[in-house]
């Protein structure tokens, strides 16, 4: 009796624990895991912070400068931060920058879906890879050096180019030219099409060379032509994928400084031709102007370098946007 | 409409490889002909030299006649592109352009062609889905994704997208491989509708397959790997399953090797 009511008190005996090793069903446990996981996600909070961090600052300084503006930011053609009273605004700026990387797209892109169709579906197959080659080659060339040759080549042998345009769609007013020397928007953009060429082309190239052999069997099985076999089956696979790898090419056009600052004529007016020397670009702004500003000047660009922030965002939104929208027949679920 | 198919001493490459080697056959008008063999044994590659398809793989090359009624589809001055208009296939795997609807992948060939009107276009659509067995299963989402219906459904709307522009011959290449059962047995039983309307010819592993739904069945064999494929023989199905005239489609036939 004594016994028995002290083996029902007595605490049990533990079991001695199994050894295991990672004994959490999560799996998390094992230090080479906690590691991994821990970096891992710190890589992807650092982003956010950084990202935030950027954000904040430009913010910060933006709206000092913004504050101290005695003209209205969005729509005056005028760039004196340091004047009585300052006076600054980003009209010419954006209009600039938006214009010269839209002509760039417009140059660039038909040009490069041609380029990555040809290596894709036409060009002989020894052919293919040396002309990758220089178009990756052409990736690599730092943009200073498309800089020298935009201003020492390229405006000089422009003029030709303009003449024409003038001739034929001068009556249009974006192209009439005044005989001026080409440092214009137009000439920016034909740079920047050629800067943003080769990423456009390879990226079309990879999303053209995965289009599955037998969307391209069908269309020749409907007696297609070549160019309806990419008509029917290669462009509608690859649509998505381009609008990506322009919105890849825009980001670089909007962003490019020191090309732009060579082969432009800098000053704060909108010029109703595109030919005519002539208006500026966020970044070029920037980097002519950061070197001899005060505090208040500084300030004054990265207000405007916020709004060339903004911009982008707005761009690869709306990208996203519509290839979300087309996705039911994107391919993706064939 | 349904014209004989008349092949006379047809060679095969891929580059300066033989893969089908000296083919001589006469296909009848609406009539179903299945293609059966062990694998690699050329069946499909001479499948697709009767639409010039088999010289779009790089190194693909054909030598001899192939007659469609009184014209050769190998001839000089013959458009391939001209000729696969009048040449329909439908492929292993069901391949509607993903990035088309339901209706435009029907219309697909039809506007190769040549221009329609809406309504026409709309009477084409609707006969060809009716054709293919499809018209009560997605006429109410003619809009939607073509690669959103099912395998058996993709299949039969590959079926339709081919007969919407009225070939002459309809070319299937083992058409049901990728399909369960009853699947299978739809497109088994649209074959039988078609063919009173198109001359069919019909790729397939499955010798049960090739029994039910065909009226001739010709036997292709290699001698090893590496050798050229042959037509052993071709008879009316039944002759072949039941008595066939060579000791090697008995063989085959039977299980005994393939």
């Amino acid at each position: 009796m004594d016994i028995s009511v002290k083996n029902d008190t007595a605490p049990p005996t533990p079991l001695p624990a199994p050894a295991r090793r990672g004994s959490s069903a999560r799996g998390a446990t094992r230090p080479g895991d906690r590691i991994f996981l821990a970096l891992s996600r710190g890589s992807g909070i650092f982003l956010l912070v950084l990202m935030a961090a950027i954000a904040v600052f430009l913010s910060l300084r933006a709206a000092s400068a913004i504050g101290k503006d005695e003209a209205n930011f969005f729509t005056t053609f005028e760039w004196n931060p340091t004047g009585d009273p300052p006076a600054f605004g980003i009209a010419v700026l954006a209009f600039g920058t938006v214009v010269s990387s839209v002509i760039a797209l417009a140059i660039a892109v038909p040009v490069s879906v041609g380029i990555a169709l040809f290596l894709t579906h036409y060009a002989p197959r020894r052919l293919r890879g040396p002309i990758a080659y220089v178009i990756d080659l052409l990736a690599a060339v730092p943009s200073i050096v498309y800089g020298l040759w935009g201003a020492l080549v390229l405006v000089p042998h422009l003029g030709g180019l303009y003449a024409w345009l003038d001739d034929y769609l001068g009556w249009t007013g974006v192209f009439e030219w005044n005989g001026g020397a080409p440092r214009a928007l137009f000439t920016v953009g034909i740079l920047l099409a050629i800067m943003i060429l080769p990423i456009i082309t390879n990226v079309s190239r990879e999303i053209f060379r995965q289009v599955p052999r037998t969307h391209e069997e069908a269309a020749l099985a409907l007696g297609a032509t070549r160019w309806e076999v990419v008509r029917m089956a290669v462009l509608p696979y690859g649509r998505s994928g381009v609008i990506s790898a322009s919105m890849l090419g825009l980001g670089r056009a909007l962003g490019e400084t020191m090309a732009v600052a060579m082969v432009l004529s800098p000053t704060f007016d909108i010029e109703a031709s595109l030919l005519d020397p002539g208006g500026g670009t966020f970044a070029q702004n920037i980097a002519s102007k950061f070197n001899e500003a005060t505090t208040d000047g500084r300030d004054a660009l990265i207000a405007s370098g916020l709004v060339l922030f903004v911009i982008t965002l707005l761009v690869n939104g709306t990208a996203r946007l519509i290839i979300e929208r087309r996705k039911e027949f994107s391919g993706a679920n064939a | 409409m349904a014209k004989r198919i008349d092949v006379s001493g047809l060679n095969a490459y891929y580059g300066s490889f033989l893969a089908v080697e000296d083919i001589s056959m006469t296909v009848e008008p609406r009539s179903v002909t299945a293609f059966i063999g062990p694998s690699g044994c050329g069946k499909s590659t001479f499948l697709r030299t009767l639409n010039r398809m088999h010289e779009v793989t790089p190194g693909g090359r054909v030598e001899g006649k192939v007659l469609l009624d009184d014209e050769n589809l190998y001839g000089a001055g013959i458009d391939p592109v001209a000729v696969r208009r009048e040449v329909g296939m439908v492929f292993q795997r069901p391949n509607p352009f993903p990035t088309m609807s339901v209706y435009d992948n029907v219309a697909a060939g039809l506007k190769l062609n040549g221009s329609y009107k809406k309504s026409e276009l709309d009477d084409i659509v609707e006969k060809s889905l009716r054709g293919a067995n499809l018209w009560n299963e997605v006429k109410d989402r003619l809009a939607k994704p073509g690669s959103g219906l099912s395998g058996g459904q993709q299949q039969r709307l590959c079926i339709a997208r081919a007969i919407a522009v009225e070939p002459d011959v309809l070319l299937m290449d083992e058409p049901c491989s990728a399909l369960d059962p009853i699947s299978t047995l739809a497109i088994e039983d649209l074959i039988g509708e078609l063919k009173e309307r198109f001359t069919i010819v019909i790729v397939t592993h499955n010798m049960q397959q090739a029994a039910r739904v065909s009226d001739r069945t010709a036997f292709f064999n290699l001698a090893a790997v590496g050798k050229p494929g042959k037509l052993i023989e071709l008879d009316d199905t039944e002759r072949i399953f039941s008595n066939p005239s060579v000791q090697a489609t008995e063989d085959y036939i039977s299980g005994r090797f393939g």
